[in-house]
């Protein structure tokens, strides 16, 4: 089966412009719900405590929240559905670690007169842990980056790093505006999620910038703009196909993973279509916008190649002892 | 070209250690090395320690306290005011203006980790920054050993304990089924478990009811209540002697069946206290835990041998679990619980087979596309696939690695990723095929021109890998190392073994019959 067959380089850059256009309109508005709405922070970074209560039959939310009301710690508490009709969660900002009593303990306590249930997970979170735990994640994040940054410069040249640290970032706010819209909660899955888009996003990239740069010592035409539209158009096969293999991976686990998955899932699912996107329309133009030139790139290569070859002959000839 | 190359033996040989190595896991049989199930996925507790190591400074200024004493004593220097203040200082007045190089000479060189100032005959003595560093440090490391040692004499399989950043200590327990082992626990681990004898003063208790903290310090005493009942008590502020001395715990039962626990002191302990209970017959002594008394019985004689009672009213698990506790030692500084969580047993099964159910699906889907969209080259690449997936369970049972949900995640996304080598690959080849190229040639231009977008490629996740394993914690690094493993495994399996699959199967590969061997239909040399 062959779905897409290479017959002439598509004309993209021509149109990168548009693109441009609507990635830096999609960049705003992710910005901006970030920065007005603002993150669903879970316990795992804000602090709090979750219980997690699965009942024999359909739960009683009504006399679930009627029952821990009595309590003035679970005030404020939020009572919703987890997955199927039998389970529940009860959220509250209170970390119960002040009270130096046993949550499960007294769960079982106060919801003993609405039916028959069992406490599946307690997750009690201190404040000041979250936002250690939130500090690690950002720094984790930044560390990856410049991580990624040197390895590309070294590898390619410092407009490569900065395009595809651009494209990654592009990635990573869109995804990160995308939680905020559905209002996913953000967890330490999340940031895992987000940390696999990272790497993913990059991935993608760096197989059509490395196209890009076979294509600069092959291809005659010094013209940037048709260089990266043949070898994006060489690519595309194979970034549309692995992007629709992960897709349909990722669309399992959001699908069939289980609820505690769910955020993670989504996460991803976003992930894999904007990466998808930036490393075939981002990551390229920016290579171009960042005035790359192909012929002193060539000039650079020559000039390494020529110094290498002189060292060579410098060793042959001391080898020989004619030196 | 050789039938049989490197490649496919290296190939041969990764399968059959993926698949001999995860076998154990697989199974679950008893034998061999496994990987290790997530808290998440087989339950059980996991908390974040804080420690109030400002508690463990408090005691050590104390301790120096009755070091200054002692010393004093023993050199004759006449000394007045001995008081440790709330800000973490001693101070004292020598009544001698002779004394002072001495007492100089004293603190320099006997009482380590402080500095003193002195202003006539007035002295003040502070701990350095460093040797609070080094209590705090200390403070950490004894409750790490002291927990660790509490939950093995618990009989627990397999808890962890460990010292996690600077100041925080990560305990896991797996396989904590109900809600009562679990409250049990977490007492076993908070409990500082600070024995105390302690002399009740009989001159003053009368008074205790109307008696204020600060009436009863100014006194040297400090008051204390009943563990079961209301009642107070008016106890000597400096104890006879701590639980420190105490070399062996048991419980044991009275005549009324009830338990309690009986303690052995060591020589020393048993003679302080032996003098002791000979100098105050009829009068009473505190047996204080945790700043509670537990019993104050009246002494009727000397009592030697070193053994000494505490009975309570307890449970038998409570005495069971406070032998433990006092067996292994008191901790120096209390512990607070700053995070928590408890993942019941059924949950984390839900779990097992939920992410079990997307990853068989994900691999099936994956393994259909490709055999029909690339033909022979596709079932080529799918063995490359199913020996990675051994090879990263294979590794992780041998590493004794931890498998999470997000780890199982992260299996999945190997999944999707590693076809990506074999894919691109496959594309190059089938690009060369178009230009009319041999089918040996394709396959070894192929290869050569894939390899540089690959390798960048897959070094760079494994970049985002690494600082996740160092800087994440718990499920982000399960989530990291299943993903790190994936990455260089595909290396071999998916570059290296399809290449000599490939180069294997080259004599039978006909080019009249391409779409079935890669898929695709060629018009010969274009």
């Amino acid at each position: 089966m062959e779905i897409f067959k290479y017959k002439k380089p598509l004309s993209l850059m021509e149109k990168s412009k548009r693109f441009g256009i609507f990635s830096i309109v999609l960049l705003l508005l992710s910005l901006g719900l970030i920065l007005t709405k603002g993150f669903n922070l879970g316990v795992d970074f804000a602090g709090g405590t979750l219980i997690q209560v699965k009942y024999e039959g359909a739960a009683p939310i009504q006399k679930v929240r009627e029952a821990i009301s009595v309590d003035k710690t679970y005030e404020g508490a939020s009572v919703t559905r987890f997955g199927g009709d039998d389970e529940i969660v009860i959220k509250t900002k209170t970390s119960s670690q002040v009270l130096g009593e046993d949550v499960g303990k007294k769960m079982n306590s106060l919801l003993k007169n609405t039916g028959t249930f069992e406490v599946r997970r307690v997750d009690m979170i201190g404040a000041k842990v979250g936002s250690e735990l939130r500090e690690k994640g950002l720094m984790a994040m930044l560390l990856a980056i410049i991580g990624i940054l040197m390895y590309v410069s070294f590898r390619f040249e410092w407009r490569f790093a900065i395009a595809s640290v651009l494209a990654l970032v592009h990635d990573v706010t869109i995804a990160m505006g995308m939680i905020v819209l559905f209002s996913v909660e953000v967890n330490l899955d999340i940031l895992a999620a987000l940390l696999t888009i990272l790497g993913y996003s990059l991935n993608d990239t760096i197989i059509v910038f490395d196209r890009i740069r076979e294509g600069i010592r092959t291809i005659k035409d010094p013209d940037l703009g048709k260089i990266i539209d043949e070898s994006v158009t060489r690519t595309l096969s194979r970034t549309t196909l692995t992007s629709l293999t992960t897709f349909f991976v990722v669309l399992t686990l959001f699908v069939f993973g289980g609820e505690i998955i769910h955020g993670f899932a989504f996460t991803l699912l976003v992930g894999v279509v904007v990466g998808t996107y930036s490393s075939i329309f981002v990551a390229s133009p920016v290579l171009m916008w960042l005035g790359f030139s192909v012929s002193d790139y060539r000039l650079k290569e020559a000039e390494k190649l020529k110094r290498q070859k002189e060292k060579d002959k410098m060793r042959a000839q001391y080898e020989n002892g004619t030196l | 070209m050789k039938t049989l190359n490197y490649r496919v033996i290296l190939l041969a040989f990764a399968l059959i250690f993926g698949i001999v190595f995860s076998i154990p896991s697989l199974t679950q049989s008893e034998q061999g090395k496994k990987i290790i199930l997530g808290l998440d996925l087989q339950g059980g507790l996991h908390m974040l320690l804080g420690i109030k190591s400002e508690v463990a400074i408090d005691s050590k200024i104390k301790s120096m306290g009755a070091t200054v004493k002692y010393i004093f004593d023993d050199e004759e220097i006449i000394f007045d005011d001995l008081r440790i203040n709330d800000d973490q200082t001693i101070t004292f007045e020598l009544l001698d203006t002779d004394d002072v190089l001495k007492v100089k000479a004293l603190l320099t060189k006997e009482i380590e980790g402080t500095t003193f100032s002195e202003k006539g005959l007035k002295f003040v003595v502070a701990m350095t920054e460093e040797e609070k560093i080094r209590t705090e440090k200390n403070a950490i490391a004894q409750a790490v050993d002291t927990i660790r040692n509490r939950l093995n004499e618990f009989g627990l399989a397999e808890p962890t304990v460990a010292k996690q950043g600077e100041d925080k200590i990560l305990v896991e327990v797996p396989g904590i089924k109900t809600q009562e082992d679990k409250e049990r626990l977490k007492k076993l681990i908070e409990r500082a478990a600070h024995l105390q004898l302690m002399a009740v003063d009989e001159d003053r208790i009368a008074r205790v009811a109307t008696m204020s903290d600060a009436e009863a310090k100014s006194f040297g005493n400090v008051i204390l209540a009943d563990v079961n009942t209301p009642e107070k008590y008016l106890l000597r502020a400096i104890p006879v002697l701590d639980g420190s001395m105490l070399t062996d715990a048991k419980v044991g039962f009275d005549e009324q069946n009830q338990p309690l626990i009986n303690f052995t002191l060591n020589g020393q302990g048993a003679k302080i206290f032996g003098d002791f209970t000979g100098k105050y017959v009829g009068k009473r002594m505190a047996v204080v835990l945790d700043n509670k008394v537990y019993s104050a019985p009246v002494i009727n004689e000397r009592i030697g041998g070193g053994r000494v009672q505490i009975s309570g009213r307890f449970e038998f698990s409570e005495a069971q679990d406070l032998a433990i506790a006092l067996r292994s030692g008191a901790l120096l500084a209390p512990v607070v619980i700053e995070s928590e969580r408890f993942i019941g047993p059924s949950l984390g099964a839900d779990s097992i087979q939920a992410s079990s159910l997307a990853l068989l699906l994900g691999f099936i889907l994956v393994v259909i596309f490709m055999v029909l969209y690339y033909g022979f080259a596709g079932v080529i690449a799918n063995v490359a696939l199913i020996g990675n997936l051994f090879l990263i369970l294979a590794i992780m049972s041998l590493a004794g690695a931890t498998l999470t949900l997000p780890g199982m995640a992260g299996i999945v996304l190997t999944v999707g990723m590693a076809v990506d080598a074999n894919v691109i690959i496959n594309e190059r080849i089938r690009e060369l095929l178009h230009q009319g190229k041999s089918i040996a040639k394709s396959i070894e231009d192929g290869y050569n021109n894939a390899f540089t977008a690959i390798f960048d490629a897959n070094v760079t996740t494994l970049i985002a890998a690494i600082v996740l394993v160092v800087y994440g914690t718990g499920a982000i690094k399960g989530f990291a190392i299943t993903m790190g493993i994936g990455i260089v495994a595909s290396m071999l399996t998916a570059i290296v073994g399809t290449h000599g699959l490939f180069q294997w199967l080259l004599p039978k590969m006909d080019k009249k019959k391409l779409n079935f061997w890669f898929g695709i239909k060629t018009e010969g040399a274009k």
